[in-house]
């Protein structure tokens, strides 16, 4: 019997109701066991060791004091002489000791002789004509792209209103709170147990068996809670490697998770960008061109972020598109990897241009977004945050006011897929005693699938949420997706329910007998089986179970492509505080309307998800950014002193909406799409409140008051 | 550094003596292997001495009170109470983040006052009471905080919680009826990068009317 589409929440017990987390009673009373937690008898500690030079060859590495230190059991070092170092942190290699004083100590006692190389940190530097190569024999900008649709010079030449301008991103850090990094243990020469803090448990184990060349079934990994990832933690990484051939080495378990300074230094980066837009429009408000030059900055690895125009439509557009290196740290994609960058920089210049034309920044956007659904979240979104209060000139109105604290409101759009892929397995047990389990082995990198996993299969078989025992997040059971682009939602869901339908339909072929009637006739509600058309004939699950022989039923569902969808669509409206005084500019509202798909799984996880999206775009608004200094070539804020990111006191009121979307058949991931324009959104915010164009992120109190500066001189 | 030629315990000791003392707490840690890195043994070496007295060298064994059970553990005077729960006491409620008193995930309780273990050395937990997050409640048995947190979604990753966790528990033992901003300042010390802070307000204004009585 073919499997059915997702309900409305209406129709659902479970589904479609808030539902509080599976894993919520072990996060809240420490008991949950993530890899840096892991502890096993003889367990030893590794620790990285790293170039302290931006731009360097290595000459030697002497790893002998180190090894002399009592306590250190093993080394790999995996830079030799002659390699080239690209930037401060760099990895050389990896040792192991007893306890993590003394793996401190040994990494101190590491002797390295360079020949320091000149060295570009700053991206001014790398730019400048006769600067230090960052890689030998490559530019440091190599010869950009441009794409063209249309004839912008036609567009511009018919445009009533022209605005160009130059708009700056900064690079800034992932900052997963569980740094990265394994717990490793051979059970033996050719198997390898390896408790991973990862995105994607498939990819760690495919990553260790082919870097050991052993069956990937030989290697058994375990994320069943990781505490944060936002991009940067696919595959057997750096750290996770050395601390499986740390293991092998010593014959015992080795615990490597890097130090929040390694977090900061190596293991990546949103990528910055600076781009200048000239924009036109014509007399109603409809983009004609969009003209781009953009720089995308990705530290020693060539990056892009999404071409203008993003999100909105126009007549002609030329985007060229082009990579400074620098001697910093690789970018890794972070949350929606390029967009919230494009989104900064075009949500900037659609304000800026609907200034120029004296339009409503929100019917400007109106004009020219495509997206039907996006069009209605603007609507409701106008409405929550009440846009008919704004200042009806930057600067200048009821919110503005007259004193030294003004006030704003400002918008942005949010574009996304979401849609899930294939690959995936889910296995749905029915034990003759009643008990039912589900296992796929995903990962839960804290945005509730492992909770949506049992919801599901008790929604299918009538149970109660209690009545499933979920397991996810080993790579001995069914595959899983990797958690990112905002999939794991669209491939895991699918098969979860083709699973607890193909074991529903197997319980109901085996009871229907004892039952009365087929098996046609017969449903699973409320904990019994009944017939649909008789419901005088019923009986409990757990006798019905009874029936089953010794075995059980073991049901396995596949991806079905009919119950996701991707094209999320969402906005963000912000009202911002600006202290005109100090620069601090205080977030005082934030309302984000995003796509639910068919039906959200789980509205309570789903907010979360929102929440935690704009929070992190606070901190890329207004407080984060990476700083390395060009003079020593090492990052300033390699620490979470001095890399700010938001806090308490940084909350604004959430107002979170999971947009109906009545067409909608397949689920959609959310991840990714909440924090893309929130930024945008605080910035156009700043202007409306005091006409200061703030155009580089974070905009840091000293940016706001460089800006307003230039404000009052009409600049 | 004048001064301790005053102190009787410094008189008969070289700047060389001083320096070497320091060297020492490795080799000594080397000979405790196993013993520092398998769960809490009942058998310890019988000659570590009690981490007591002005001046402390090599590997000294520190007793803890920690969520009302004495603890013994063999650290060096470097070791952070952090490491000790972690690394030798197999209690890893508390979480390593930053390690240097930036971020809260460290965060326990010395004599009900919410303080950073990693900014703590195990030599100056003696003699305080230390509550870790395992300490106010178990999965089966969980305090109203920590029920809150659930019940609220307070919790998405889950890594920053026991840090949370501990410092509204220790707000509320304190002040059992907090104001959204008293709540707020209680917890600027926590970081959270999944961004929970919303719904830690809420779990904690709501765990706060409960413990008062309230529904």
């Amino acid at each position: 019997m073919p499997g059915t589409g997702w309900k409305k929440a209406s129709e659902y017990k479970i589904l479609g109701k808030p539902q509080t987390r599976l894993d919520g009673p072990i996060k809240a009373t420490g008991a949950a066991k993530y890899a840096y937690d892991v502890m096993l008898p003889g367990l030893l500690y590794g620790r990285v060791f790293r170039s302290k030079h931006a731009n360097a060859i290595i000459k030697s590495i002497d790893t002998s004091a180190a090894e002399r230190i009592p306590g250190v059991k093993a080394v790999v070092v995996t830079a030799k002489p002659g390699d080239r170092i690209a930037f401060a942190g760099q990895e050389l290699g990896a040792l192991c000791a007893t306890n993590s004083d003394i793996a401190e100590d040994a990494i101190r006692a590491i002797k390295v002789v360079y020949d320091v190389q000149p060295h570009a940190t700053q991206i001014a530097a790398a730019m400048r004509p006769n600067a230090p190569s960052v890689h030998p024999n490559r530019p440091n900008l190599p010869a950009p792209n441009t794409r063209e649709q249309g004839n912008v010079e036609e567009g511009f030449h018919s445009a009533k209103a022209i605005h160009e301008g130059t708009y700056t991103v900064s690079n800034w850090a992932h900052l997963c709170l569980e740094t990265h990094g394994a717990t490793c243990h051979w059970d033996d020469d050719n198997h390898l147990t390896c408790w991973a803090s990862t995105q994607g448990v498939f990819s760690v184990r495919d990553g260790l068996a082919g870097h050991f060349r052993i069956p990937a079934d030989n290697v058994h990994v375990i994320t069943e809670v990781m505490g944060g990832g936002f991009g940067s933690k696919f595959g057997a990484d750096y750290a996770i490697t050395r601390a499986a051939e740390l293991a092998k080495k010593t014959g015992a378990p080795v615990k490597l998770l890097l130090t929040r300074k390694e977090e900061h230094l190596s293991t990546g980066n949103a990528q910055g960008a600076v781009s200048t837009l000239k924009m036109g429009a014509d007399a109603d408000g409809t983009l004609v061109a969009v003209d781009s030059h953009t720089v995308a900055h990705g530290g020693i690895i060539p990056y892009t972020i999404p071409a203008f125009p993003f999100v909105y439509r126009a007549k002609s557009s030329r985007a060229t598109q082009g990579s400074v290196f620098t001697n910093t740290g690789p970018s890794a994609a972070w949350r929606a990897p390029g967009f919230p960058q494009s989104s900064f920089i075009m949500e900037s210049a659609m304000d800026d241009l609907a200034t120029k034309l004296g339009m409503d920044p929100l019917e400007f956007r109106l004009k020219n977004d495509p997206n039907p659904i996006r069009q209605a979240e603007w609507k409701e979104g106008a409405r929550l945050i009440d846009w008919s209060r704004r200042n009806p000139k930057p600067g200048q109105g009821t919110l503005a006011g007259t004193g030294r604290f003004k006030r704003g409101l400002g918008c942005g759009a949010a574009t996304w897929g979401g849609k899930g892929g294939g690959g995936s397995r889910c296995d749905v047990t029915i034990n003759n005693d009643g008990t039912v389990k589900a296992e796929i082995g995903v990962q839960d990198i804290g945005t509730g699938t492992r909770t949506y996993v049992g919801a599901i299969v008790a929604e299918e078989l009538g149970l109660p949420r209690e009545a499933v025992t979920v397991g996810i997040g080993h790579s001995t059971m069914g595959p899983g997706a990797a958690s990112g682009g905002s999939v794991t939602t669209g491939s895991t869901a699918p098969p979860v329910k083709r699973a607890a339908e193909a074991a529903r339909q197997e319980l109901l072929e085996a009871v229907a007998g004892k039952v009365g009637g087929s098996a046609d006739d017969l449903e699973l509600a409320d904990g019994k089986v009944v017939s649909k058309s008789d419901p005088s004939k019923s009986m409990s699950f757990k006798q019905a179970c009874s029936y089953l022989p010794a075995a059980g039923i073991k049901a396995a569902g596949k991806f079905d492509e009919s119950l996701t969808q991707g094209g999320v669509a969402g906005a963000q409206f912000a009202e911002v505080e600006v202290d005109t005084l100090t620069g601090h500019v205080k977030v005082i509202k934030v309302v984000s309307l995003q796509d639910g798909g068919a039906v959200v799984l789980n509205p309570l996880t789903y907010t979360s998800q929102m929440n935690g999206g704009i929070v992190q775009g606070i901190g890329m608004a207004l407080l984060e950014q990476n700083v390395v200094c060009q003079l020593t070539g090492r990052m300033l804020n390699a620490n979470m002193e001095e890399y700010k990111a938001p806090g308490p006191m940084e909350m604004p009121e959430f107002v979170c909406v999971p947009f109906e979307n009545p067409t909608a058949t397949g689920v959609s991931g959310i991840g990714e799409p909440p924090v893309i324009p929130t930024a945008a959104a605080i910035r156009n915010a700043i202007l409306n409140a005091t006409g200061a164009h703030v155009n580089e992120s974070p905009m840091t109190a000293y940016r706001v008051l460089d800006a307003l500066a230039a404000a009052k001189r009409g600049a | 550094m004048s001064d301790d030629r005053h102190d009787p315990e410094m008189e008969n000791v070289s700047r060389r003596d001083f320096l070497r003392g320091l060297g020492t707490g490795a080799a000594t840690a080397a000979a405790l292997a196993t013993s520092s890195t398998a769960p809490p043994a009942e058998a310890k070496e019988p000659d570590i001495p009690p981490a007591r007295g002005k001046r402390l060298k090599g590997t000294v064994r520190v007793t803890l009170n920690i969520n009302g059970e004495n603890k013994t553990a063999d650290v060096e005077p470097r070791t952070t109470l952090l490491n000790t729960l972690r690394e030798r006491l197999d209690m890893t409620g508390a979480k390593k983040i930053c390690d240097r008193g930036s971020c809260g995930g460290c965060t326990v309780m010395a004599d009900g006052k919410p303080v950073y273990s990693c900014m703590m050395l195990a030599v100056d937990a003696q003699g305080k009471k230390i509550t870790t997050v395992e300490g106010l409640g178990s999965p089966e048995h969980m305090s109203p905080v920590q029920e809150a947190f659930v019940e609220h979604d307070a919790l998405m990753c889950g890594f920053c919680t026991p840090g949370f966790v501990v410092s509204i528990s220790a707000l509320l033992q304190k002040n059992p009826n907090p104001t959204l901003d008293q709540v707020k300042a209680a917890c600027t010390g926590n970081t959270c990068r999944c961004g929970t802070y919303p719904r830690v307000f809420e779990a904690a204004l709501a765990a706060a009317n409960k413990m008062r009585g309230g529904v």
